[in-house]
């Protein structure tokens, strides 16, 4: 029982960061049409971000200012790098934003080393918030789900309800049309790009101490957010979110299954001796976010709640 | 040549809740040169987007020559011998004229996806190639790009591409739209050439080009056809007169 | 029927055309690969050239994808890497002997590897072809993610984190290679590279090829002419799959080792960088990006710790400036050369060539200077017995001035040259 209960709260805190980055993601890709390949990398950046500013200030601070340094960066690259290939066609920007993401881990090596840097929780949030079971729970990872929710409100927010979420909806649903509104259209992609970017280095800022600070972990995380973005449909927020969570529960509570396929499939006559029996399911977390993502799209190739081709 | 080359039955298309074609019924013989004219945002490329299978109808029933084609899909129409061509020139830009036009002709000369022979070996693919660039008079520029073809050059490649494949019946959309007088004669003597002995299905705005051309004419207007008939029966129909009142005759007049 | 003859065979190249077009090219190949080891290359020039030939072959099977067919993959290694996991689990049971193994030349390994990477296409590809474009790229990578992590957990087929090797000398000879030396080993790369070279070159020139070239123009219009893009890039998916595979055997003889490392998106990246920077529009294009950066892989990384930084802005320079690459350029300049425009050009070339040399001088002293700082051990660049600390005023002047120079001078160039066209 204290596993599944664990399993879950960690499960849902994790989906949540990857709905972070992939909310900036989906909202990049449905206006520009660009799949900024370098999106974990701009997460990796919050994290280091947040690491240098804690050095010289605290915590809170950089939880603010490191996002938006982030969000500007993407502002920068927007301007100076994509506009400039954006009229040969979205394999050009997509092969950008692959060599940026390059780019970024190169620099990071060189600013911050090649091994992971102490990022610590803040000790304001580092004790157990509560005892579940005989099991301590750390109450950073709750400040974790409360950022997430209320990025999650904000977000729907603006959205909803504000006039700059209007165009942005338009643009989600008929992208080509938002140029004649008579919006300036370059200025809402460079926004609209910041915007997602300064999200990814929210989700460093809060995951990179709760997981790892290293130059690796862009490409950890961003094939994850990829599978999220298509198995939940390209260009669909809501379809983000499902697949975020699902990802997010399906990955942590495999890792605290220690059933091998034998004991599974042992009725198949699969034994626990041999090479594939003795798989347990908690080695194969890592990859069941790309089963995953192989199985939906044959099942159903625009993903979960995309309906539309692209 | 008798019977249908074509027919649409009680054919209807909605996008969401806009009802763009609503109803078409219509037969076209084999051999006939039939246009579809009708005021701007009539439903004409709906239309023929249904029958070249871009679109799926929402209701309704699409024949070609005693087979039911609605619901399949382009390429599978296109093999049963029905061509299109588009309105927007849609060629095979970094490609040259020739490489073009042999796209077209590759599939109907049974060399599909073909991956042991060498395509410079074909020789009735490069002759057939060759024929379609001459009757349309592109055989001088058959080693440009496509891309640096003049516009009047363009669409006449389009109409080569869409012929390339020798179907029975084929599509026009607005083979004229943009081009000057005398270009449009041309491209008019190029058509009647190479939709002889074949069905034709054309839409146009330029009226001269249609009166000239069609053996029969249908008006479609707010998705229904209105009126079909002969040249003269359609330029004495009273409906045909009442729904372009108010409009001018588009006579030349680009889309 | 006669006149239509005649204009059949003037829209033909000529026997001429063709022999200079076509067949030279492949004659003047076939020859430099066999004069290369009259100059008795050492041990460590033999290994280049025999990684360059393999690269050669995986780079001209990822362009059949990206430069012919228009589709972006991340996980082309997976083909290449299944391709030479095959061949090295094949010489093993050569080396065993058992069966018909025994008869089979490990000389023939490249057309194991063949079979295998076409076969993996066939299997992959099949989900992963229902899309174009960016979801296709999106697929493509979380394949690899699954196979790569897949590598990692079946060591009876991977052979875990060490991997699986094999002895290239465990067959018979054939046509008198023993595949000891590296000699043996250049002229079976060399004989495979040719093959791979021919065979992808000969695919260009297929109905198939030129289907592919023309749904990367225009899937639409594809399918209005009888075809089904979706099937013409499965197709193309599956020999390009092949082709890897072809590589992944080459590799397998070479290397004698192949690990789960092979199938990960690291030798993927490398190898959309190599052919993306040789230029993806000319069929040599990839040919001149493997040789290219394979040089620099093996050279450039003894040289200084910041060459894969140097790689990523190269990439992202070609990407954002250079998008017919190397080959673009090589065959831009040749074209002007040869059309006697070079004295018209020969100045604005002159300030461009300039301002480039200024800003690499920019760029590689803050690389070079970063790289020494972040190391801490306290090393100092010292380019022509200059001393340019990372706190030195006289380093940041050697940064910036030339920088905002050669930018200055770049800028300039492309301005005239617009003021030329306009």
């Amino acid at each position: 029982m204290e596993t599944v209960v664990f399993a879950l709260l960690n499960g849902v805190i994790y989906g949540l960061l990857l709905f972070m980055l992939s909310s900036g993601l989906t909202l990049i890709f449905s206006m520009m049409g660009v799949l900024n390949f370098a999106h974990a990398s701009f997460y990796m950046l919050g994290a280091y971000f947040a690491y240098t500013l804690m050095e010289g200030s605290n915590f809170w601070i950089a939880l603010f200012i490191a996002p938006v340094l982030v969000g500007l960066a993407g502002m920068v690259v927007e301007r100076y790098g994509l506009r400039k290939v954006h009229a040969r066609g979205h394999v050009a920007e997509l092969l950008f934003t692959f060599g940026l993401a390059y780019l970024i881990d190169e620099v990071v090596k060189i600013f911050w080393g090649r091994t992971a840097v102490n990022y610590k929780v803040p000790e304001l949030l580092d004790f157990p918030l509560f005892t579940l079971y005989g099991a301590q729970y750390p109450a950073y990872r709750i400040f974790i789900l409360l950022v997430a929710i209320l990025m999650l409100v904000a977000l729907w927010y603006l959205l909803r309800r504000t006039r700059a979420g209007l165009i942005i909806q338009a643009a989600l649903t008929h992208p080509h049309m938002v140029g004649h509104l008579g919006h300036n259209v370059p200025m809402i992609f460079m926004m609209v790009f910041g915007a997602g970017c300064a999200l990814a280095g929210l989700a460093g800022v809060i995951g990179g101490n709760y997981f790892i600070t290293d130059p690796a972990m862009a490409v950890q995380m961003g094939p994850i957010v990829f599978v999220v973005v298509v198995v939940g449909g390209l260009g669909s927020l809501e379809g983000a979110f499902i697949a975020a969570m699902l990802i997010g529960l399906l990955q942590t509570s495999a890792v605290s299954i220690n059933a091998s396929l034998a004991d599974i499939f042992g009725f198949l006559g699969l034994a626990g001796t041999s090479e594939v029996g003795g798989i347990t399911i908690a080695s194969m977390a890592p990859m069941l976010p790309f089963l995953l993502l192989v199985l939906v799209l044959m099942v159903r190739p625009t993903g979960l709640m995309g309906d539309r081709e692209v | 040549m008798t019977g249908e080359a074509l027919q649409l039955i009680d054919l209807k298309k909605s996008f969401g809740p806009a009802k763009i074609i609503q109803g078409v019924n219509l037969q076209i013989e084999k051999g006939e040169r039939h246009a579809i004219i009708g005021p701007n945002g009539a439903g004409k490329s709906t239309l023929f987007n249904l029958i070249s299978g871009r679109f799926l109808p929402t209701s309704g029933e699409i024949w070609l020559n005693g087979d039911k084609i609605s619901g399949k899909k382009p390429f599978e129409i296109n093999r049963m011998g029905l061509s299109r061509s588009f309105q927007v020139s849609n060629i095979f830009t970094n490609m040259t004229v020739r490489e073009n036009v042999r796209c077209g002709v590759l599939y109907s000369m049974g060399y599909g996806y073909s991956f042991w022979r060498n395509i410079g070996n074909l020789r009735e693919v490069s002759e057939k190639t060759a024929a379609i660039l001459e009757d349309v008079g592109l055989i001088d520029k058959a080693h440009l790009p496509a891309t640096l073809l003049p516009y009047a050059d363009q669409r006449t490649l389009e109409i080569a591409i869409t012929i390339a494949g020798g179907a029975e019946v084929i599509l026009l959309d607005e083979p004229t739209a943009g081009m000057s007088h005398s270009e449009t004669d041309r491209a008019v003597a190029l058509i009647e050439k190479a939709s002889h002995g074949k069905t034709l299905l054309i839409v146009e705005h330029d009226m001269g080009v249609v009166f000239n051309l069609a053996d029969r004419i249908s008006v479609l207007v707010y998705g229904e056809i209105i009126a079909t008939g002969t040249p003269e029966e359609i330029r004495g129909d009273p409906k045909v007169r009442e729904a372009y009142l108010g409009e001018e005759v588009e006579e030349g007049v680009p889309a | 029927m006669t006149d239509m003859t005649t204009t059949y065979v003037n829209l033909a190249p000529s026997r001429a055309e063709k022999f200079r077009q076509r067949v030279l090219p492949m004659i003047l190949f076939a020859l430099a690969l066999a004069v290369i080891p009259l100059f008795g290359p050492s041990r460590t020039t033999l290994t280049l050239m025999n990684h360059m030939g393999i690269n050669i072959v995986f780079a001209l099977s990822f362009n059949m994808l990206l430069g012919r067919a228009g589709m972006l993959s991340f996980g082309h290694a997976v083909y290449l890497g299944l391709g030479g996991y095959f061949c090295v689990h094949v010489m093993n049971w050569i080396a065993a002997g058992s069966g018909i193994w025994g008869a089979v030349p490990v000389f023939s390994m490249p057309a194991f590897g063949f079979a295998a990477g076409a076969l993996a296409g066939a299997v992959i590809g099949w989900p992963s072809c229902r899309r174009a474009g960016t979801p296709f790229a999106m697929i493509s990578l979380g394949v690899a993610e699954l196979v790569a992590a897949a590598g990692f957990m079946f060591d009876s087929l991977f052979g875990g984190e060490m991997g699986i090797s094999a002895d290239r000398m465990g067959g018979h000879e054939f046509l008198g290679l023993t595949l000891g030396p590296l000699e043996d080993v250049y002229w079976y790369i060399a004989f495979w590279t040719f093959v791979g070279v021919v065979g992808m070159y000969a695919f260009t020139r297929t109905p198939l090829g030129k289907l592919s070239e023309a749904t990367r123009d225009n899937p639409e219009r594809v399918e209005f002419v009888g075809y089904n893009p979706q099937r013409v890039r499965y197709l193309v998916f599956i020999f390009a799959g092949a082709f890897a595979g072809l590589a992944g055997g080459m590799s397998a003889v070479q290397d004698e080792i192949f690990t789960p490392e092979n199938l990960s998106l690291v030798p993927s990246g490398a190898i959309l960088i190599a052919a993306y920077v040789g230029g993806i529009r000319y069929f040599t294009g990839p040919i001149m990006g493997a040789i290219v950066m394979t040089y620099m892989g093996s050279n450039l990384s003894d040289y200084t710790a910041g060459w894969l930084l140097y790689l990523g802005l190269m990439f992202v320079g070609v990407v954002m400036f250079v998008p017919d690459g190397i080959a673009g350029v090589v065959y831009g300049t040749w074209d002007i050369i040869s059309g006697g425009k070079f004295r018209e050009v020969a100045g604005s070339w002159a300030i461009r060539l300039l301002g480039l040399a200024l800003m690499a001088v920019s760029t590689i002293t803050l690389v070079e200077v970063a790289f020494r700082w972040s190391d801490g051990y306290g090393e100092v660049f010292e380019p022509f017995g200059l001393a340019l600390h990372h706190g030195s005023l006289l380093t940041w002047i050697v940064v910036v001035v030339p920088f905002a120079l050669g930018a200055l001078l770049l800028r300039q160039a492309a301005r005239a040259e617009n003021e030329v066209t306009t």
